[in-house]
């Protein structure tokens, strides 16, 4: 692509993004102020920090289609700072950590400069996880309470967890209103997810709830005539004075060492929450980009000085927002900016509403983040890769909470590492070779494959090597991984080189990972500790098959299909669809297939968002292949979500003799010439009379898409029977 | 040419229990190089020692066309330096030793300390065996670097004479040559781009070295390249396990200089760890 066609690109994308940047800030508005509030600083500290983060970053970083704000992750260091700091003070604490977000953000600039962007790459994978569960459970200890409108529970994450039954009970005595709302708030967070409604999905959930319990302080002002029943103490409140009366960072603990210790946790912190939101959003990018991770630490690191300086938090990349950007069509670094934009138009012109947003609504939202971050999910899918691996968690989170984040994650890297000391029994190894290259790369000159051989021990301490060599290699060429000549590898490396693979299969690329049968793991999860030592092989119990299961075994038969109930969890060629261009596919099951394999049908099971805004998804699909060449379309129900992405500038092909059909119908795709060739009126007129299914085709194959979630036996026989029809009337419209 | 064929070669010996398959392995080697053997003891000389010497030696199947026995006392590496030396010695013959359970060959400290001092060419030799096994696939350094010519004569001569297959250059090309960070697409695309042009010329710069070497001693031997980036003298080691080669022919160290102490070079790497039997070449354009 030449440059030029690039910036008339990115110009026509703009209006798209412009879309997608408004629905984020819907979503950046509570969750920055809620943020703010939950660090003790000033509600508007957060909306600073997006602002600055979107403009800066937009303009200076290096990803495509990250959201920079303030971040999940550091709102246990920055309260803990604006506690100690200020002994007492919380204002005068809340300067002294401007400062140190301000010098953060210059170490965060340095590390860009200097090319350390892989630092966080250093800890390993259960260790990170555990304390990110730390972190969640300190947002959710401490905000519990205000959600149920109790603000004096004081003391240590622990003694907060425990004060927690008491609050409930209690709660009532103190603001019952605020309190019922903020708990019904939570509900709703949680029941969001299954309410799949797409109209009500425009508007993201914290939105909803915001927009919700301003709602009812009208209703109890301008319908009922009373005064809302929320404690004034509850409330938002915003100086009068925006920008007159900047908060002036108090830089006079420079000698102390309390203050640089919270300037390495804010830097850390943000370094790590950055890195593992860009990574994660790379995978989601509609464009499969690569982003340049040190030219958007820079960016960071600039958007938190400058942020500093105005009073706002310190600006990190976030996942939630993030993926909330992509799945509305943010496709350039523009809806950053814009989402910028909009938070600035609310607080100019709705800053009256916002200070009607109670306190306890807000908590309910960190509350919601916390239990994700700290969910026993995480643990329970930890442990099925091992149980060693869930020791490590559990040591990580505890000593997280009973000392500090630092501390924390220091201890799980010395106890990861020495779980794999007594996973190997062989000291020498680590100790022999750990300074040592250990990673071959080169390009096999005969087949033109990449070739990568790693030695002695893979594990996290010595990643970065491996990681430095994969990255030379393009996502679109074949490369082979090989194992044989390593003695050990561990989780944090299974589980990064599964990432590798997903991005090469999404670039059109192959790698491939041999050597690893020689290696015993105590699980048979795929991202286990693999060493060459045998050990017994743990048994697993096979499942019995549930209902639909046999059903759809029994109709295998009866149609001579083949029937398999096991999970397949790399399933190819889905990757080549539109539908699943920012969605992660995490395993397909209940496959049924006819004799010669044009024709399967399965269940998927896929991820759309991630974090809080993060639904996992099943439904089931019918792949069949097309017996010639098809051009590459999309075949929707149209909606009003179609309809705003046609404002949106998406495009919509529209036939003007079939008026009914183009009401109905949502078609795209990139030749629209030839889809137009294709929709013969026979095709037309066979779309118009019967059910409507999401359709999709990659040139070669076409896939249908039964309901957003499981099909039933008689939902499959129809969803069969309407593809084999289709497979009929398309050779017939190809022919014509 | 300025390099020496090996026809006189020196294998120091002591009674250990791989004596056997080392005397079987160095007769014929040099029985297939057409060279002279001397084998030199540095210990006591005892009548029972040299019957014992004499017993195996007779077993050999590959009897060279000159054999000399010395004893020797003094301090084992001084005494054999000067050996090699005074007999004028193309090839010092070294065996290694293998780590128990850890599958890996390492040098013994006198073996290593010869290895640096030896003012002639060095074959350290894994897996002595009473039984040939045959050289398939030899794997020889194309660095950018005067020896290097030599070196690969060296190659294609030992080639010809075990009967290699096939022999492959490999080119180790230092990263920071192709001075192009990869951050994102961009960047990868042109480090790609620089990485296939470094390619191309050192490819010429190695077919170029082999144009010289006279055809007859190229005769019988398929020869490939191989560019491999990546940390220099790692890598080739690496590499000549990866593809199982049979023997691995390196430069000797430039001139050791103070630094080359404390941070290992080319050669460092392989002996800490070696991949396969290795040949290293003593160019003599200095002399």
């Amino acid at each position: 692509m030449t440059k030029k066609a690039g910036v008339s690109d990115s110009i026509k994308a703009l209006p798209q993004n412009m879309f997608s940047g408004f629905v984020v800030s819907l979503i950046a508005l509570p969750l920055g102020l809620g943020l703010a509030i939950a660090s003790e600083a000033p509600p508007l500290a957060g909306i600073i920090a997006a602002v600055v983060g979107g403009i800066v970053v937009s303009l200076f970083g290096g990803s495509h289609v990250t959201i920079a704000g303030p971040g999940n992750g550091l709102v246990i260091v920055l309260l803990a700072s604006i506690t100690t700091l200020g002994e007492g003070n919380l204002f005068e604490g809340y300067l002294f950590t401007l400062a140190a977000i301000i010098l953060s953000g210059v170490l965060l600039f340095l590390f860009g400069v200097l090319r350390l962007g892989n630092l966080s790459e250093f800890f390993p994978a259960t260790a990170l996880q555990g304390m990110l569960a730390a972190i969640g459970i300190g947002i959710l200890a401490k905000q519990f309470h205000v959600m149920l409108g109790i603000r004096s529970v004081k003391g240590s994450t622990l003694d907060l967890l425990q004060a927690i039954p008491d609050s409930i009970l209690n709660f009532v005595a103190f603001h019952p209103f605020s309190g019922v709302l903020g708990f019904l708030s939570l509900v709703f967070l949680f029941l969001y997810s299954r309410i799949r409604n797409p109209y009500f999905h425009l508007i993201p959930a914290p939105m909803w709830v915001v927009v919700g319990s301003i709602g009812i302080g009208y209703y109890y002002n301008l319908v009922l005539n009373q005064q809302t029943p929320i404690d004034p103490d509850l409330l938002i409140k915003i100086p009068d004075e925006l920008f007159s009366n900047l908060p002036r960072p108090n830089f006079s603990k420079w000698n102390d060492s309390s203050f640089w210790g919270v300037v390495f946790s804010i830097t850390i912190i943000a370094n790590i929450e950055s890195l593992l939101s860009i990574k994660a959003v790379d995978k989601l990018d509609p464009k499969k980009r690569r982003s340049n991770v040190n030219k958007d630490l820079r960016a960071l690191g600039l958007a938190s000085v400058v942020s500093g300086f105005l009073g706002g938090l310190n600006v990190v990349t976030v996942i939630a927002r993030s993926s909330v950007n992509v799945n509305n069509g943010g496709n350039n670094r523009s809806s950053n900016f814009f989402h910028a934009a909009f938070l600035i138009l609310f607080v100019v012109f709705l800053g009256d509403q916002i200070q009607r947003i109670p306190l306890t609504v807000l908590a309910a939202i960190l509350v919601y983040t916390g239990y994700r971050l700290a969910s026993p999910e995480n643990l329970f899918r930890v442990h099925k890769i091992g149980p060693e691996q869930s020791i490590i968690f559990i040591v990580t989170l505890f000593v997280t909470l009973y000392s500090s984040l630092i501390t924390g994650i220091f201890i799980g890297i010395l106890f990861t590492f020495f779980v794999h000391l007594v996973l190997s029994k062989n000291f020498f190894l680590f100790s022999l070779n750990i300074f040592k290259p250990n990673v071959l790369m080169y390009l096999e000159e005969q087949s033109g494959n990449y070739y990568v051989s790693v030695k002695n021990f893979c594990s996290f301490l010595n990643f970065f090597r491996l990681k430095n060599k994969l990255d030379q290699i393009s996502e679109s060429q074949h490369a082979i991984m090989d194992f044989s000549l390593c003695e050990f590898v561990d989780h944090t490396v299974m589980e990064g080189l599964h990432e590798y693979q997903r991005s090469f299969v999404r670039k059109g690329g192959i790698l491939e990972i041999i050597g690893l049968d020689i290696h015993a793991a105590e699980t048979q999860h795929p991202f286990a500790v693999r060493k060459t030592l045998p050990i017994p092989m743990l048994l697993g119990l096979k499942g019995s098959l549930t209902n639909r299961q046999k059903e759809l075994d029994a109709f295998s038969k009866q149609l001579d299909w083949t029937y398999t109930a096991e999970i397949d969890n790399a399933p190819e060629g889905l990757d080549s669809f539109l539908f699943f261009d920012s969605k992660t596919i995490n395993y397909r099951n209940n496959i049924m297939q006819n004799s010669n394999g044009s024709f399967s049908l399965f269940d998927l099971s896929f991820s759309e968002g991630a974090f809080i805004t993060k639904e996992d998804l099943k439904a089931t699909f019918l792949l069949f292949k097309s017996e010639k060449k098809l051009p590459v379309f999309v075949l929707d129900k149209e909606d009003l979500r179609t309809t705003l992405y046609h404002w949106a500038g998406f495009n919509d092909i529209n036939f003007d003799q079939y008026p009914d059909f183009s009401r109905r119908f949502h078609l795209s795709g990139p030749e629209s010439n030839a889809i137009r060739k294709l929709f013969t009126p026979d095709l037309i007129y066979f779309f118009e009379s019967h059910p409507v299914f999401h359709i999709e085709s990659n040139g070669t194959e076409i896939l249908i898409k039964g309901k957003d979630r499981l099909s039933s036996i008689q939902e499959i026989k129809l969803m069969l029977a309407f593809s084999k029809d289709l497979s009929m009337h398309l050779t017939l419209a190809q022919k014509n | 040419m300025a390099f020496n064929s090996f026809k006189k070669l020196l294998f120091g010996f002591a009674f250990s229990p791989s004596l056997k398959a080392n005397v079987f392995e160095v007769t014929r080697l040099a029985s297939f190089l057409e060279g002279s053997l001397i084998f030199v003891h540095v210990g006591e000389k005892t009548a029972e020692k040299e019957a014992h010497f004499r017993a195996i030696l007779k077993e050999c199947p590959d009897q060279p066309k000159n054999i000399e026995l010395h004893w020797k006392t003094g301090k084992p590496v001084e005494t054999l330096i000067e050996l090699c030396q005074s007999f004028n010695i193309d090839l010092l013959l070294l065996g290694a030793l293998k780590r128990e359970k850890m599958l890996k060959y390492y040098l013994g400290s006198i073996a290593r300390q010869l290895t640096r001092k030896a003012p002639c060419s060095v074959l350290l030799m894994l897996n002595p065996s009473v039984v040939r096994r045959p050289c398939k696939h030899i794997v020889v350094n194309g660095f950018e670097s005067p020896q290097t010519q030599d070196t690969i004569e060296a190659a294609f001569e030992m080639g010809q004479a075990l009967h290699a297959e096939k022999l492959t250059l490999v080119e180790e090309i230092s990263e920071s040559r192709v001075a192009v960070a990869v951050n994102d697409d961009r960047s990868l695309r042109k480090a790609t781009l620089r990485k296939e042009k470094i390619n191309r010329e050192e490819k010429m710069r190695v077919q170029d070295i082999v144009k010289k070497i006279p055809a007859s001693k190229q005769k019988g031997l398929n020869w490939t390249t191989q560019s491999i980036f990546g940390r220099r003298g790692y890598s080739i080691g690496h590499y000549a396990r990866v593809i199982r080669a049979d023997l691995l022919v390196m430069n000797a160290q430039e001139k050791s200089s103070f630094f080359n102490r404390f941070f290992p070079k080319d050669l460092e790497h392989i002996l800490a760890e070696l991949p396969t039997d290795v040949l290293i070449v003593q160019s003599h354009l200095h002399d």
